[in-house]
């Protein structure tokens, strides 16, 4: 009930943005040879549909996908490798399509982020036990006689035992 | 022998920053993030040709559209189709280009049918130059199209300079388009 619901939400937010083609020319079949049509749905699996974002095209129902989708297939029955496919449709759309973004310049810290903020952590931790003399810390000097009277008054050791 | 309390309390002072510093830091994003526009994903197809294509005309129209039409002079490439809403928005804007004449604008009709897109040029106008009709929509996908209506500014040269996606509002043209236009015609080389 609550999926169908954010999917006619969904679905009206595609109408009212700015609208999707409603007519559908390409056909969505799949290959006839079961190797090449297990290929061509690995590739689907791994772009970003453009219109409902962050589901691939697989998932997707818009008719972009469904386009992107044949178009997939047509390039693997002409005889296109996985990348040479996956690049055709980059080369269209640019990196944003990949749903694993490629390790380059721009999405370095995207990639590196979490090692570095994990990195950042555990130095910080590190040092919040160093600084309050924690089990790694240096070893605390003995209390005074001075001091150990006074705790014992401050802890009431009197009334206790 | 200073009270190792507040020693302690001062050592540890800067730390109890680093929740107020994550907070800021995430919080900065956040901020950032109201300005993005996350549907507008930027084409890769900036600077360069326009991809290799050919498009037959609308049925009872003359002139369909391929890349050599789109040398020789600065042009506006819009995408429309008759069932796309926001294209009946930003029509009126292209009557008033072509009647002031200041650039071609060249139509893709994506992946309409042909009757269908003659009826509406007729009720609302017909601002354009050229119009290929993309039936299957494969020309919009090596446009990089992914909704409509979206517009493209090329050069004389044949060249994508700018790619505006969603309806054209006068503010868009004004601030955007038409410098760029007046630009490129000065021998520019404007960059979106």
């Amino acid at each position: 009930m609550l999926r169908a619901s954010i999917r006619f939400a969904l679905l009206l937010l595609c109408i009212a943005g700015w609208s999707v083609s409603a007519l559908s020319v390409a056909v969505d079949r799949p290959l006839e040879d079961p190797a090449q049509e297990a290929r061509a749905r690995a590739i689907h699996k791994q772009l970003r549909c453009l219109v409902c974002q962050n589901q691939s095209i697989e998932d997707s129902n818009a008719a972009l996908a469904r386009d992107l989708r044949v178009l997939v297939r047509d390039r693997i029955l002409a005889g296109d490798t996985d990348q040479a496919a996956i690049r055709y449709i980059v080369e269209r759309y640019g990196d944003w399509v990949l749903l694993k973004p490629p390790v380059k310049a721009g999405t370095i810290f995207l990639w590196a982020g979490p090692a570095v903020i994990l990195m950042l952590a555990i130095v910080l931790i590190a040092l919040w036990y160093r600084r309050r003399g924690g089990p790694a810390g240096r070893t605390v000097e003995p209390l005074s006689l001075d001091e150990q009277n006074r705790l014992k008054d401050l802890l009431g050791d009197g009334d206790r035992s | 022998m200073s009270n190792p309390i507040a020693e302690q309390g001062s050592r540890r002072h800067w730390l109890r920053l680093v929740p107020l510093v994550i907070a800021l830091v995430i919080g900065g994003f956040l901020f950032a993030g109201l300005n993005l526009r996350p549907k507008e994903i930027p084409s890769v197809l900036i600077g360069k040709a326009v991809p290799d294509f050919e498009l037959p005309p609308l049925p009872g129209r003359p002139r369909g559209l391929t890349t050599a039409d789109l040398k020789g002079e600065v042009s506006l490439v819009n995408v429309f189709a008759s069932w796309c809403v926001s294209c009946r928005a930003e029509h009126p804007l292209f009557m008033k280009l072509q009647a002031s004449g200041v650039v071609p604008v060249h139509g893709l009709n994506y992946k309409d049918e042909g009757s269908a897109a003659m009826g509406w040029l007729r009720r609302h106008g017909d601002p354009y130059d050229r119009v290929g009709a993309d039936l299957k929509g494969r020309v919009g996908i090596d446009w990089g199209v992914y909704g409509v209506p979206e517009t493209f500014l090329v050069s004389a040269e044949g060249r994508i300079v700018c790619k505006h996606i969603g309806p054209i509002m006068q503010r868009d043209l004004d601030d955007k388009l038409l410098p760029f236009i007046k630009a490129l015609r000065e021998g520019g080389t404007p960059q979106c």
